[in-house]
């Protein structure tokens, strides 16, 4: 993870790390607070913990985004914090709603300009974003919103596993990921587990992500906690609740990056950390019915 | 209020679940008189079973036992706007007379008193799902005159106004509170049902404004025991949501 953060993600670079509560991957944005990453632009759909973890360590000069909430657990003060006081720096909004920023991404992967969708007419947000347009449709005449393309310099997305070419299967919640990676110039893989090729080829119709748009591929087991990896480990709701109360106090907030990213060397170690507390996370065995590729 | 709000899903119906209470309601409805109920999740869930009732929309929970779980465009375009989802059921901060949900600041954009959390996927549902229903606390801040900002358009500003915009679904037509159930006439809502105990002017003093009333206001039926069994002892135990 060190290395790969180290060379793909640079002061100033738009930065994705997708996955719908789903596969977020907290390893990836502890290692870039570490590593003192500055001046990103960070989008998301859900900012979730994630980003205001981030954002609160001082990585962020802008934030792109439709909803910013801690998810079934109330707002997310760290960021309220760095848009209304400028702490720990001044933070930039860019504001739509999911659909929006699901057409922005899947503009970007297919290398459009912008794409057309039926919202936001009606609604105030383009009046605050004038990225959200609308266009005149050249067959029928009507009026439909778009949104512009969006390219990341860099998307990370944690799965559950890939081989060593990054070769990428999820399943579960699929969120955005296949398009966020599809749209970036570079594309790093975090897996639960790495795998023989073999076990790909196996069940194809699973791979998401093929590695040869993939540039590095990194192994982190448990890297995606608090959030959840389906298969792997439960979401840890009672983090999330707990939060509400860390992210509030910035004096607290620093303590517990103090101990919980800067305080550890790697994700091995936070997850060591973790204890007892990891294994009651572990998930059950739910097994899908086979399929056969034969012919 | 859930109860009722629940009992507005028929069986076989496919409903766009929004996060909060609306969550709440589908799961009651499907446990009860809709077993058939397809939820949809925005997370991608698609005839979602949860066994648990979901903290986030994104829960792990969605996943197991669903019909489908899908990509996100594959909800936003296919589904969605699509026109296949029968109802979109959401939860606003504010609502106003027509039925415009603010899920985004409470005051001036830029300077805001409050900040909520925006979108998410309510713009586009409340946009596309062919009929829309809302749950939301009353309360004279809640219910203003008009919202301070639009993030999800209702009627806009009355009648007629989602035609002239081009919005496919019907938007909403049920307003469920805590304290009474409204209908819409002429893209306005309009006070249909109290609920019991409930005074029409007790509804005046949480209202922004001067309400229209249907000429029979009924009294709501009230939550039965088996509703409140099963919030109370399958859905809810741990008071996540009530």
């Amino acid at each position: 993870m060190r290395d790969a953060i180290a060379r793909f993600v640079n002061d100033g670079d738009t930065v994705v790390i997708e996955g719908f509560t789903h596969l977020i991957s907290f390893a990836a944005g502890h290692e870039i607070i570490r590593q003192k990453k500055r001046d990103l632009v960070l989008c998301r759909l859900t900012p979730d913990l994630v980003y205001e973890q981030m954002i609160g360590a001082g990585c962020a000069r802008k934030l792109v985004f439709s909803w910013a909430g801690n998810p079934g657990a109330g707002p997310l003060y760290g960021l309220r914090r760095a848009v209304e006081e400028g702490v720990p720096r001044p933070l930039e909004i860019e504001e739509y709603s999911h659909f929006g920023m699901v057409a922005r991404f899947a503009a970007g992967a297919a290398r459009l300009p912008f794409l057309p969708l039926r919202s936001y007419l009606g609604s105030d947000l383009p009046k605050v974003n004038p990225l959200i347009r609308e266009v005149e449709c050249p067959y029928t005449g009507e009026r439909l919103a778009t949104v512009p393309a969006l390219n990341p310099d860099v998307t990370i997305v944690h799965v559950q596993r890939a081989d060593a070419e990054g070769n990428a299967q999820i399943w579960g919640l699929l969120g955005v990921q296949k398009e966020a990676a599809f749209a970036a110039r570079d594309v790093i893989v975090v897996a639960e587990e790495i795998v023989l090729q073999s076990v790909v080829r196996s069940d194809p119709n699973r791979t998401l992500i093929p590695g040869f748009i993939v540039k590095a591929v990194v192994h982190e087991p448990f890297g995606c906690h608090p959030s959840f990896a389906q298969g792997y480990y439960d979401r840890d709701n009672d983090f999330y609740v707990a939060w509400r109360d860390i992210g509030k106090d910035r004096a607290r907030f620093e303590s517990w990056l103090d101990e919980w990213v800067y305080g550890v060397a790697d994700r091995a170690e936070y997850a060591a950390k973790m204890g007892e507390r990891r294994a009651a996370l572990q998930a059950r065995v739910e097994l899908s019915a086979p399929v056969n590729y034969g012919y | 209020m859930v109860c009722r709000a629940a009992r507005e899903l028929r069986d076989g119906e496919v409903v766009f679940v929004g996060i909060g209470l609306p969550n709440l309601a589908c799961n009651l409805a499907r446990h009860r008189h809709a077993p058939n109920l397809v939820l949809i999740y925005e997370s991608g869930a698609v005839g979602a079973t949860p066994e648990r009732l979901p903290v986030s929309i994104g829960d792990p929970s969605l996943v197991q036992n669903s019909l489908a779980v899908c990509p996100m465009t594959d909800v936003f375009y296919l589904y969605l706007q699509g026109g296949r989802i029968d109802v979109g059921f959401l939860q606003g901060a504010q609502i106003d007379r027509f039925g415009n949900l603010n899920t985004t600041v409470v005051g001036d954009y830029q300077k805001p008193k409050v900040r909520l959390p925006g979108s998410g996927g309510a713009c586009e549902i409340a946009i596309n799902a062919q009929k829309v229903v809302v749950i939301a606390p009353q309360s004279r801040r809640s219910f203003p005159a008009r919202v301070d900002f639009i993030t999800s358009p209702g009627h806009v500003d009355g009648a007629g106004a989602r035609g002239r915009r081009g919005m496919p679904g019907r938007g909403p037509v049920m307003v469920i509170t805590d304290l009474a159930v409204y209908g819409f006439t002429d893209g306005e809502m309009t006070l249909e049902s109290l609920h019991p105990g409930v005074t029409l002017e007790q509804v005046r003093q949480n209202l922004g404004w001067e309400p229209r009333v249907a000429a029979q206001v009924a009294t709501t039926d009230p939550p039965h025991a088996e509703e409140l069994r099963i919030i109370r002892e399958e859905l809810d135990p741990g008071h996540l949501y009530i």
